[in-house]
């Protein structure tokens, strides 16, 4: 059974999806990395589709449902590299992909994950000071 | 070319890609044909079990496109005109998947009869 690696960076995971995507793959793909997040405690999820040619309603789906279940487990996702023929075809479909995060690249990716984590962390971080104080 | 199951989804893709490379359809229109293919080899996959699909090319003209002929013998469309609607589905889907692979389609005809199976026909013209 083929499977899409999944990659621990720090307090992320990074996701490239380099194979043509089916239903089965894309539904594996969505249970390992919601039981990935549980297990590292990671704080965000990259996912890189830019070697992703087809995204047809089930795996945009998928997509939405991972950035939901991550968002639930206290993780940011965000889908990187989308082709443009990609983006235009799943409008036109109907399935704009509200609710998830992206951007251009993994570079600006990863920065777009890093200041939604530091913002969370200066929360923390009050916290942590005040204690010491 | 036959679709009985998941894998065979992604072959299928590819050579519906290759039949749009041979007529030079641009990347976006590739994109949309292949994605309106998923669409519909799904639903006969989910619902019918699978099926046979025919790839044509077709001329109008100067201008070439793809004909896609989806048939199976699965338990048919009730309401034709429920099923085109966004968002309905009698699965668990979001119900896109027949709007939408009109949507990104140039011609869509949809023909069923309860009990005996569906023919979706599209086509998607190479400057279309």
């Amino acid at each position: 059974m083929e499977k899409i690696p999944i990659l621990k960076m720090g307090p992320f995971l990074l996701v490239t999806i380099q194979v043509d995507l089916y239903d089965r793959l894309a539904l594996n793909l969505e249970s390992d990395l919601v039981q990935m997040v549980n297990k590292t405690s990671a704080k965000g999820v990259l996912i890189d589709i830019s070697a992703v040619n087809i995204v047809d309603s089930f795996m945009g789906r998928i997509i939405g449902n991972i950035a939901n279940m991550t968002r639930i487990m206290d993780a940011q996702t965000v889908v990187v590299g989308m082709q443009p023929a990609v983006a235009i075809t799943l409008v036109e479909l109907g399935l704009p992909l509200n609710g998830v995060r992206t951007a251009l690249n993994v570079e600006k990716g990863m920065a777009l994950l890093r200041t939604m984590i530091t913002s969370d962390d200066e929360d923390e971080n009050t916290d942590d000071d005040s204690n010491i104080v | 070319m036959q679709v009985l199951k998941e894998m065979d989804v992604v072959l299928f893709r590819n050579r519906v890609k290759e039949f749009a490379v041979r007529i030079k359809m641009g990347l976006v229109n590739q994109t949309k044909l292949i994605t309106a293919a998923s669409e519909l080899v799904r639903n006969m996959l989910m619902y019918a079990n699978g099926g046979k699909v025919l790839i044509e090319i077709v001329t109008r003209g100067r201008d070439n496109g793809i004909r896609l002929t989806f048939r199976d013998e699965g338990p048919g469309i009730k309401d034709i005109n429920l099923a085109m609607k966004d968002g309905y589905s009698t699965g668990k889907s979001l119900g896109l998947g027949l709007p939408g692979a009109k949507r990104l389609v140039n011609e869509f005809n949809i023909q069923s009869e309860p009990g005996k199976g569906t023919t979706v026909m599209i086509i998607k013209w190479a400057n279309g």
